[in-house]
């Protein structure tokens, strides 16, 4: 269960790839942190990710969580970004025999889980060919 | 002078073809085909909804704007389908895009009118100089009634676009409403489907608000219908639109161009303003565009624009209106279609 004040709290990065990099070892972090683990320097600053990447790997879910039922079957992959940070969302408006690593991608905004009837809509990036 | 600074258009990959439709209800395909002009309608995704098809049709707007979404200082969202009962789909928009916090935001609802709706008071925000950039998006996931004739057209969609006063891709050179109460199509508050009045929604509703503000508009910027370039009215169906476009002195060459709504379905909030887009994509500086929307309840809102030189250099920021339509189909069977729509009851 996403409640909506965790929901509300991950906005920035859900919504807007809003990331930070440490300003002394410029290690890229995302989700955002407030302090450094490899430095424990507190000074970071706001960055914004690619929106586009490639596939590195990627699965195809059949058997998927209770939120996610309907979208089945779904695939879900890693991408690298064009600024090198890797993250794991749904590949969407794609055949699956036509996925490939490698395979260029885009970001989009979806829908990502809706809590049941009644609850709020939580919405963040996926990505499609680009 | 005010005008449009951006514009873009959405639309989602899945289709359903008239046949697959009448085929489960026992229609006659050719007859609706025939009678509709519809050949086929787009189909939302159950992760698609009107915000996420608002956020990829602004996004798309800002890629030919060229401007920081921080200076948009007001976005609005028309659509018969927001996602929520209460809470704004403009919020959600507005922050995807990075125009939070400083930024007037509200939800618009006129049947298919909501985005010219919103349209119109972004531009006349700009003109009063209250805001230096405004964002106006028509977007809807349309239900019809199963077996409802709706059903073959009600589809999904969404265009956006930017108003502002310095680098202009078309000039607004006038606007203009045309309202009266007329009860041709409406949905009560819990209800899923609309109902609507039949042949009640041609003469006395789509075809006299379109023809009274048509007129209007070009009595007001003292025009007539060989001074367009093109001219969009709105496409619940195929044929609607060369009829009126007919009664009023238009050719079908200044329809064809932003005429989708055969292979597209008609996206309510989104069907004459993504026309715009699409006309937008293939005119050339110096071109003159009339667009007339129609929403039920009833009334319509007319703009005439001016096509500016800045139209060569924004055209291919961001993907064609025709190219949407026509790539990276992907056809469903009616069961499918009944899934992704809700059309089927579940245990809960």
């Amino acid at each position: 269960m996403t409640t909506p004040s965790r929901y509300w709290r991950e906005i920035p990065q859900r919504y807007r790839l809003e990331a930070n990099k440490c300003k002394n070892c410029e290690i890229t972090f995302f989700p955002p942190r407030l302090i450094c683990p490899q430095c424990k320097n507190r000074e970071l600053e706001p960055i914004k990710l690619a929106e586009t990447g490639k596939i590195l790997t990627y699965t195809v879910i059949r058997v998927p969580p209770h939120q996610f039922v309907d979208q089945a079957p779904y695939a879900v992959g890693i991408i690298e970004l064009d600024d090198g940070v890797k993250i794991t969302a749904q590949v969407v408006d794609c055949d699956f025999e036509d996925l490939k690593i490698g395979q260029r991608v885009r970001i989009e905004f979806r829908k990502i889980f809706q809590e049941g009837e009644s609850g709020i809509l939580c919405y963040g990036y996926k990505f499609v060919p680009e | 002078m005010e005008g449009i600074i951006g514009y873009g258009a959405y639309i989602p990959r899945n289709r359903i073809k008239v046949e697959e439709i009448a085929k489960v209800w026992g229609a006659d395909a050719p007859s609706y085909k025939r009678g509709l002009m519809l050949e086929e309608k787009s189909v939302p995704s159950p992760d698609q909804d009107t915000i996420t098809m608002s956020v990829e049709a602004a996004k798309y707007a800002l890629k030919r704007a060229l401007i920081d979404p921080l200076e948009i200082g007001a976005v609005y969202v028309g659509s018969e389908s927001h996602p929520y009962a209460v809470k704004p789909s403009g919020t959600v928009l507005a922050e995807a895009l990075g125009a939070t916090p400083e930024v007037h935001t509200a939800d618009f609802e006129f049947a298919c009118k909501a985005g010219t709706e919103g349209m119109y008071v972004a531009l006349s925000l700009v003109k009063a100089g209250e805001i230096k950039y405004g964002l106006a998006v028509g977007a809807d996931t349309s239900q019809g009634a199963p077996g409802d004739a709706l059903e073959y057209s009600a589809a999904a969609g969404a265009a956006a676009f930017i108003f502002g006063r310095e680098n202009l891709i078309a000039k607004a050179v006038e606007s203009y409403s045309y309202m009266t109460d007329t009860p041709d199509f409406w949905r009560r508050e819990y209800q899923y489907y609309p109902q609507h009045g039949g042949r009640f929604t041609g003469d006395p509703s789509y075809f006299k608000h379109i023809i009274g503000a048509a007129k209007g508009i070009m009595n007001k910027a003292g025009m007539k219908p060989s001074d367009f370039n093109y001219v969009i009215f709105h496409q619940p169906n195929g044929k609607f639109p060369f009829r009126v476009g007919k009664m009023l002195g238009f050719e079908k060459r200044q329809i064809e161009p932003g005429w989708l709504v055969n292979k597209l379905g008609n996206t309510y909030s989104g069907s004459s303003p993504m026309g715009l887009t699409a006309t937008l994509d293939i005119s050339e500086p110096g071109e003159k565009i009339l667009i007339v929307s129609y929403g039920s309840g009833a009334g319509s809102d007319a703009f005439v624009f001016e096509v500016t030189k800045r139209i060569d250099e924004a055209r291919d920021l961001a993907p064609r209106t025709r190219d949407l339509l026509d790539n990276n189909k992907n056809y469903l069977e009616y069961g499918v279609y009944a899934k992704f729509r809700q059309k089927i009851r579940k245990a809960d």
